[in-house]
Order: structure tokens, then sequence, then C-alpha cells
């Protein structure tokens, strides 16, 4: 093969960038889709009974344990065939719920962590000035166990937008997908395959510094004072001359 | 007789295989303040937790106000009660807490005007003034609009009072509030409380280690011992003239 030519690169680069807004909008509607049905597992998982809870670890292991792409797969060309329940969808479509279902798996990991590091004393302050039990949630676990996570679901974002170009095996036309297609017109993969690596670097890397300056900031904020109930273990003991 | 505004019967309750609280019945008067003390792990903190609906009771009931708070009736029957039942009893409760459990994501206004406006539906402006007359009250006017770190443990301490204090509630509950402070911040905090109950509207069961204190403000003082209420009278009885042993020894570790 001959070798890397500018001109190539130039003429690739418009063609393949085209397909950046569809990446980005299938990464930003994924990432909702999964920071919402996060949710979902995480509330599923707080019902009180032992059947619940176990159908759901093994469906979330489940998720977890296959590749995504198969999932893809499943959603797109297999789904569509099953009885009753089964209907097409178009590729932008399962490409969302099939890596959102994906991903939600870990965002619902990530706010169980947020949720188990509430102290038990706000549940219970909660319940002594009698708030109900969404209120609770919304005004008073929530706004706590949330934003310490946001830098590790910030990472699930850059790891996620490095997934997305699965999609493109299932034809939506992304960056991806569409140097894929110049390469294969002209015969010229080095330049248009270059050119997918390079918007992903220059979209990825920055985020990466983004965030963890996102996760200092959230650590000085959350980690002195009395966050979610620091118990001051030491003064205990000091107090009362009782033990 | 004035009819008690709590009143325990029979109550039992026990965490996995040990038995805590092995019968305890109790009556509270409105305005009447209880002190209770004990050894660590004689069930004292339990038996106002089982009251604020943090702990269920293993047997026996608890009539708040002439209402059963563990059980509601159901076609004629005694059933357990859901969260909207426990809700509409407990309304007339307060409790604070040994470690504060002030919310740390809202200002100290912010912390003891929540309630108000979303669980008593409350005017936003008629929550602000009572919340800001209550902060006042217990001398932190000037920290408004600070954050629960902060403020020393005293002063979050005083806050947690205002903070139930802004519900009006008929019954204060208050669990070792002066345990998790340092030495010099338990004054403060004790001087609050002795004046909420000089106005002695409201009935207050203190679970404190404060001797003196209980003494000062309390109008009963209760042993409690092996699950038990093992002495129960005025103070001066309780912590003077008892001729139970458990207690004399207890007492005595707090003279030496």
């Amino acid at each position: 093969m001959n070798n890397w030519k500018w001109d190539v690169f130039f003429e690739a680069f418009p063609i393949v960038a085209a397909g950046l807004g569809i990446t980005l909008g299938l990464t930003i509607a994924t990432y909702l889709f999964a920071l919402l049905f996060g949710f979902v597992w995480t509330f599923i998982n707080r019902i009180p009974l032992k059947p619940v809870k176990w159908l759901l670890t093994w469906i979330m292991e489940f998720i977890r344990s296959t590749p995504p792409l198969v999932q893809l797969f499943f959603i797109f060309y297999a789904w569509p065939m099953v009885p009753v329940v089964g209907f097409a969808l178009d590729p932008f479509t399962s490409a969302i719920i099939g890596l959102g279902i994906h991903f939600s798996t870990y965002i619902g990991e990530v706010y169980r962590s947020g949720i188990e590091a509430v102290d038990n004393g706000q549940w219970e302050a909660a319940r002594a000035l009698n708030f109900s039990t969404r209120q609770k949630w919304t005004k008073i676990i929530l706004p706590q166990a949330i934003p310490p996570t946001i830098p590790m679901l910030g990472n699930y974002l850059i790891i996620m937008f490095k997934e997305i170009p699965l999609a493109s095996t299932i034809g939506v036309a992304g960056i991806l997908n569409l140097a894929n297609s110049y390469g294969a017109a002209n015969f010229r993969y080095l330049e248009a395959l270059t050119i997918v690596a390079l918007l992903f670097l220059v979209l990825s890397y920055p985020s990466a510094i983004l965030i963890n300056k996102l996760e200092r900031r959230m650590n000085r904020r959350f980690i002195k004072g009395e966050p979610t109930g620091s118990k001051p273990v030491e003064k205990e003991k000091g107090a009362v001359s009782q033990q | 007789m004035t009819e008690p505004i709590v009143s325990y019967k029979d109550v039992h309750k026990s965490f996995g295989d040990t038995e805590v609280l092995t019968g305890i019945d109790l009556d509270i008067k409105p305005a009447e303040k209880v002190a209770v003390i004990g050894p660590s792990g004689s069930g004292k903190t339990t038996i106002i937790r089982m009251l604020m609906t943090l702990e269920q009771p293993t047997s026996g009931s608890i009539i708040v106000d002439g209402k059963n708070l563990w059980h509601m009736e159901k076609n004629g029957e005694l059933v357990p009660a859901n969260e909207k039942h426990l809700r509409q009893v407990r309304g007339d409760i307060g409790m604070v807490f040994q470690h504060f459990n002030l919310f740390p994501h809202m200002s100290i206004l912010e912390n003891c005007m929540t309630a108000p406006v979303h669980v008593q539906k409350v005017s936003k402006n008629e929550a602000k003034e009572r919340a800001v007359e209550m902060l006042e009250k217990v001398g932190l006017g000037d920290k408004l609009d600070n954050y629960p770190n902060q403020l020393s443990g005293g002063q979050k301490q005083r806050v947690a009072m205002a903070r139930a204090l802004v519900m009006r509630p008929k019954i204060m509950l208050f669990d070792e509030v002066t345990s998790a402070l340092d030495p010099e911040l338990v004054g403060e905090v004790l001087e609050v409380i002795r004046d909420i109950a000089k106005e002695g509207e409201m009935a207050m069961v203190l679970v404190t280690h404060e001797m003196e204190f209980a003494r000062d403000i309390a109008d009963r003082v209760l042993f409690l011992d092996n699950g038990v209420i093992a002495e129960e009278g005025p103070p001066a009885d309780v912590l003077e003239n008892s001729t139970n042993e458990r207690l004399q020894s207890f007492l005595h570790r707090f003279r030496s």
C-alpha cells in the first residue's frame, strides 16, 4: 500500500467529521438513558424481598457478563423475531437501548454506592422530621448521595463514549461508519481511520482532565467537615466520664 | 388524673436473640420531664427510638395521645401500622440525636425550614419566621447562612434542637445529646434544654449521663437495668435515697 497522503486526509476529514453529530448525539442519548435506567435498578434493588433481589442480581450479572456487541445484535436482529413482544427498532434506537441498558447496570452500582455512603443518621433525622418516603429521597438522601458520585458518573460517560462506535455495526452512521465507507470506496483506510482516532482523542482526553478536576473539587467539598455524618468517635470517648 | 400523652404497655424489644427490653410499662404525662438513666446496653436509647418509630417493638404497644403507634385498625382488627399511619401519629414527636444528624447539604436556616415547609406545608415566609425565631432562641441567630460543617459540636446540637422545635412537637426526645460533645461544649447545650424545659408545654424524655442535669430538670427519673425499669421516682428519691444496689453502684461510678 502507498503511504500517508495529506490531501486524502483533508478530503476525508469533513466527510468523516460529518458523523460527529450522530456519534455525540447517540452518546448523550445513551448516557441519559443509562442514568435514568440506573435508578430503576437501584430502586428495584431496595425492595425488601429476597426473590426480587436474587432475580435482579442475576439479571444484572447476566447483562454485565455478555458483550455489549452481542446485546446490540440481539436487540437489532433478534428482538423483532421474538414472538408476541418483539418488534423492529431502527439502528439509532436499538443502540440507545442496547448500550444504555448495558451501562445502566454499572451506573446503578454507582448510585448504590452513593446511597450507601449516606450516614444512617440522615435517614433517621428525615424520619424524625416526618418526611414522606418520596421527600426523604428527593430532599435528603439523593442530594447527598449523587454529588459525590459525579466524577464516577463522568468516567462512565467517557468509557461509554468509547464504546459508542459499536453502533456502527448495526448501521448507525457515526464517524466510524462514515470512515469505513470512505475507506472502502477509496481504498484509503489509513487516513480515514486516523481521523476517527483523532476525533475520539480530542474529545475524550479533555473530558478526562475535566472530570479529574471535578473529582478533586468534589473531594475537597465532601471530605472535610461533617459530610454525610462523619461520626466524631474521638470526642465521644472524652466527653462523659462514664466508660 | 390527666391522661398520659405517651403510654408504653408491656413493651418488649429483641435484637436477634438478645432481648434488650423485657416488659416496659410507662406513662408519661403531658409536659412531664422524664430522665432515663442506666448502664450502657440497658436499652434506654431503644425506649425512645421505638417512640420515634426508628425501632419496632417486638411486642406490646405504645399509645401516643390516644392513638396506637405501631398498630392500626383494619376491618375491626389490629394490624401492624403502615407508613401512612406512622406518619400521622409521629407528627407530634420530635427528636434530637447524639450525633446531631444535621443535613450537611443545607444551610442552618434551611435545616430548620425544610420540614415545616415540606411536611407541615407551612408557607415559606412563616417557616422562615419560625426558624429564625427558634435559631435566635438557641443563640445562633448570626449563623443562619452557615453550613453545618462550619459549626462546633455544641452549635450543631443547638441547631438540631431548633430544627426539632420548629415542628412544635408535643413530645421531645433527647438521645444522649451531649455524649458526642467536647466537655467544654456540654454546658451551652444543657443550658438550651433547661430553657426549653422551663417553658413547660412539651413532654420531654431525656436519655442522659448527666446526673446533675437530670436532677435539675426532671420531674421523674427512671433507672433502666437489665431491660426493665428497675427504679423510678422523683430525682431526689432515685438519685440519693434509693436502696437499689445496682443503682447505687451505677451512680457510684459517676461520683468517683
